[in-house]
């Protein structure tokens, strides 16, 4: 089946299996930012965002976006360059494999924040990030980072 | 010094947070086919007969391979240097299969549909055989798991498959028996003897294990791996698929981490396989549960430990007997063994007597293999866990105990000599060790001797603080080589080719930074290419702790001959002898005579005395220095459910000289959860029946954000005059002391010994219940 969508801002229409999840739909279409690191939804290295929010796209099927807006890390890596500046001179970056998920809820929980719709809060920002694992840093360069960025407290 | 000690970005980091396509798989070629593996539901059995015909059915399949299709050559995965100290003992397919998740047929189709079908259509009949489960039952079971004849091992190492033994050994300075004999006797000693238990760990790095191969312009054989060894996958390769080295090439891109688990074989002989038969691009890429079920574990262990000591607390003895469990395969059998002893007894250095012994056997498991820490993480629990135990018999306070017998700068110890990796090691006098001042530091920061003096009470839950030391090592001594070319180019800049294998830490910029320093330039001037076996030169890999130091000697000294060339040719250029040219990092010059690098580069390559510049090194530590750590874990135990908080952890290191601070910090804080996952719940679980029951991520739990206690990390002013600007290594020294100084805090919070990892509610629980301090 073909389906439609907008994918950083483009129109893009895909010739999918009714069975295929958006993460093998993007990665079979060059969006390669959007990382498998397991099989039952655990680990958000897969995390888009779909119409604004942060979905795990692994567990998304593709056939349930047809018309739908997707965003993925490389279509807003460009609008985070402070971030990504915060995290590298945390030397959080390490193996990389965990950080377009991340940089894709990093930026929506800024756009919440700044609207003021999610709380400028450690233990808030946390618990949205508790989906998106990191085995190589411990989290805490991520956090100083993040918490910088986020002007968290 | 300016361009190390420095926190310099990662090189790579905005490729990697922005999410280029810089990975394996992200790689791979869009025709490539799809390979996918039949993997064994029993833990033990015999291929009886085995059906492709249907599989090869399914539309757009190209290949179904089976153990009557592959060369039988038994091999080792371990990737380590060669003669590997691990027994040959695997084969690509096998007629025998020895734990759920081992390969039983090898399928490759145009796409994932057409492989999942035609692996479903394989008709396998299995003769069920008696699998061996429990490691304390493995030794001389009627059940052997490698009866083949043609295993065999590349030099003694204790391996007596007949016995389901894969390695063994054992050691001894000094007459352990008689001093123990001895201490029971004299009442003026102490004894104790415990026995003790660590598990299973997964590595779980973020990205599963991929690779792909394909056959270029010259009809060669390219593989392509997320692999910390890409020239041990190259040897390997082509010794069981009987193609010359010179035919082969293997490309490591970006690396999703790796923690030792990707320093072995783990998918690239089947890429390569299927590639070299079918003449067609292929790729491998492990789901998350063959990433558990059929990759590696961290060895479990059982260890009785017995030590001796005066009353006034000066240790007499250690005796060390190790039951290990290697799982199916003995990859990395007998030196995890022997790091348990050799990176954890030359703590104590001043014993009259030290014996470590231990045998490694095989059962029905996921085979083990390497995994950050190995055997050191086991082996300093244990001893840093009856360590605190003696201190309590003593009763003297656990950090006195400590400072009375710890090595120290300008020490040796025997087992520096004695116990290798695998093999004899080398003797080492101590260089750098600020072990004493990291107590004594370690004990100020967390406020020790305050907080020791008062218990805190809050309900049911209580406070303790608990203490622990570690070393590690610096790569493989004598063993394991490393080396570096660099060379000039037209604008001054150069170009830094290196066999290491930066596996997300960082070392490609860490080795930039040595270059760069000993050159006199800035790391932006340094562009780094790592790991292509045909471009870059050999590099044993990333393991062992060797990256910053081995490999690092290696650039340092290439940078140094890069530096000789360069005085060389501007001495020509502006005809003065090479000893009178000063250098700046930007001009070389002599007396009122000077060349800009730029300039000379550029004549070097278009005008005058036309040449390339091009240095290169090798380096072979003669001796592997350890880094040292003292940590203080400060947890709360509720006492009405056995849970324990981690609140605060400190921990204060001698790692030389961090080149970059920041990674290095970072390696340390990494290290450290994945510690204190395995110290509190990492547990790799199986069914009665052997089926692995912890296969995916939910059932699996690693540390999350929320499990992050306050993380202090120290280094400590010192320097290692045989490392790169007085460097060691710090990859692995930090998962060292979490499982003890976690328990020790425990027990001091509650009175309760936890001797088993993980320290879970559960057995908190039922030890309180078994009788709590008053
Ligand atoms: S791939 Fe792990 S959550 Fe989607
Ligand atoms: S940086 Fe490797 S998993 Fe996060």
């Amino acid at each position: 089946m073909k389906i439609r969508v907008k994918i950083n801002g483009q129109d893009r229409s895909f010739e999918i299996d009714p069975s295929e999840y958006l993460l093998d739909t993007l990665r079979k279409n060059g969006y390669m930012s959007v990382k498998r690191g397991c099989d039952t939804g655990s680990c958000g290295a897969c995390t888009v965002l779909l119409d604004g929010r942060p979905v795990i796209s692994c567990s998304v099927l593709s056939a349930s976006v047809d018309g739908h807006e997707i965003t993925t890390a490389e279509g807003i890596a460009n609008q985070m360059k402070e971030y990504m500046h915060a995290l590298a001179s945390e030397g959080a970056d390490q193996c990389g494999f965990c950080q377009p998920g991340l940089l894709v809820m990093i930026y929506y929980l800024k756009k919440m924040i700044d609207k003021g719709l999610i709380e400028r809060d450690k233990e808030t920002v946390r618990r949205y990030l508790i989906g998106n694992l990191c085995r190589c840093s411990g989290y805490l360069p991520q956090e100083r980072a993040i918490f910088r960025f986020l002007g968290v407290d | 010094m300016d361009q190390v000690k420095k926190s310099i970005i990662k090189k790579d980091a905005f490729a990697l947070i922005s999410g280029m396509p810089v990975y394996t798989d992200d790689l791979a070629p869009k025709d490539a086919l799809v390979i996918k593996i039949l993997r064994s539901p029993h833990p033990f059995a015999r291929i009886k007969n085995i059906d492709v015909s249907e599989a090869l059915k399914v539309k757009g399949v190209e290949l179904v391979l089976t153990h009557k299709d592959v060369p039988r050559k038994p091999i080792t995965r371990a990737g380590q240097g060669y003669p590997e100290p691990s027994p040959y003992d695997k084969f690509i397919l096998d007629e025998y299969v020895r734990y759920v998740g081992d390969e039983v047929a090898i399928v490759a189709a145009e796409d994932e549909f057409a492989a999942e079908e035609a692996l479903k259509k394989i008709k396998v009949d299995y003769e069920i055989l008696e699998p061996v489960l429990d490691f304390e039952e493995a030794e001389c079971n009627t059940s052997i798991i490698h009866p083949e004849k043609e295993a065999f091992s590349q030099f003694d190492i204790g391996y007596m498959p007949e016995k389901n033994i894969a390695a063994s050994y054992s050691m001894e300075v000094g007459d352990v028996d008689k001093l123990i004999e001895e201490c029971e006797k004299d009442p003026d000693c102490v004894l104790i003897k415990r026995r003790y238990y660590t598990q299973a760990q997964a590595h779980v790095m973020l990205e599963p294990h991929a690779s792909f191969a394909y056959i270029d312009l010259h009809g060669r054989l390219v593989i392509v791996s997320s692999t910390q060894t890409p020239f041990h996958v190259r040897r390997q390769v082509s010794m069981v698929l009987d193609i010359p080295i010179k035919s082969i090439r293997v490309i490591k891109p970006r690396i999703g981490g790796g923690f030792g688990g990707k320093q072995a074989l783990h998918g690239e002989l089947i890429t390569a396989l299927v590639t070299w038969k079918t003449k067609k691009p292929s790729k491998l890429v492990y789901t998350r549960r063959e990433v558990f079920e059929a990759t590696y574990t961290r060895h479990p262990m059982r260890f009785d430990i017995t030590l001796g000591a005066k009353k006034d607390g000066t240790l007499k003895l250690i005796d060390v007997e190790v039951l290990s469990d290697t799982g199916a395969y003995g990859e990395h059998a007998l030196t995890t063994l022997m790091v348990a002893g050799s990176k954890t007894l030359p703590l104590y250095n001043k014993v009259e007597g030290v014996r470590f012994r231990g045998k490694v056997v095989y059962t029905n498991k996921v085979p083990a293999g390497a995994y950050r820490g190995y055997g050191a993480i086991q082996g300093n629990f244990v001893l840093e866990s009856a360590m605190d135990e003696l201190a309590q018999e003593l009763g003297i306070d656990p950090v006195d105990l400590r400072l009375k017998n710890v090595i120290r700068e300008g020490e040796t110890s025997p087992i520096f000599k004695i116990m290798g990796e695998g093999r004899e090691g080398v003797e080492m006098i101590v260089r750098s060790c600020k072990l004493e001042e990291a107590i004594k530091r370690v004990v100020e920061l967390s406020g020790w001797k305050e907080k020791r003096s008062k218990s805190e009470r809050n309900g049911s839950k209580v406070r303790g603080l608990g203490f622990a030391i570690a070393m590690q090592g610096s790569g493989i001594a004598n063993i394991d080589m490393a080396s570096a070319i660099l060379k000039l180019n037209d604008d001054g800049s150069f170009n830094l080719l290196v066999g290491a294998t930066d596996l997300g830490t960082g070392s490609d910029t860490i080795l930039a930074q040595i270059a760069a320093e000993e050159l006199g330039v800035s790391t932006d001037d340094i562009i780094v290419y790592s790991s292509d076996t045909d471009l870059t030169p050999f590099d044993t890999g990333a393991y062992a702790s060797s990256t910053t130091y081995v490999s690092g000697n290696a650039v340092r000294l290439a940078a140094k001959k890069m530096l000789k060339l360069i005085k060389e040719e501007a001495a020509k250029m502006l005809n003065v002898s090479p000893d009178e040219i000063t250098w700046d990092g930007k001009v070389l010059r002599a007396g009122d005579k000077e060349i800009s690098l730029k300039d000379l580069a550029t004549k070097l390559y278009y005008t005058e005395n036309q040449k390339q510049l091009v240095a290169d090194a090798s380096f072979v530590g003669p001796e592997s220095p350890p880094p040292y750590a003292a940590t203080i874990a400060e947890v709360e135990v509720d006492t009405e459910t056995g849970k324990v908080d981690v609140l605060k952890y400190y921990t204060v290191l001698d790692i030389g000289t961090p080149i970059n601070p920041n990674l290095a910090k970072v390696q340390v804080e990494g290290a450290t959860m994945q510690g204190l996952g395995m110290t509190l719940y990492e547990d790799v679980k199986y069914s009665g029946t052997g089926r692995l029951l912890t296969n995916n991520l939910m059932y699996y739990k690693i540390p999350s954000r929320l499990d992050v206690p306050e993380i202090h990390v120290e280094f400590l002013e010192s320097y290692e005059p045989t490392g790169p600007f007085g460097a060691k290594s710090v990859a692995e020294i930090g998962i060292d002391t979490p499982p003890a100084a976690v328990a020790n805090a425990i027990y001091s919070a509650v009175g309760v010994r936890i001797r088993e990892l993980p320290i879970t509610p559960e057995k908190v629980f039922s030890a309180l219940k078994g009788g709590m301090k008053s």
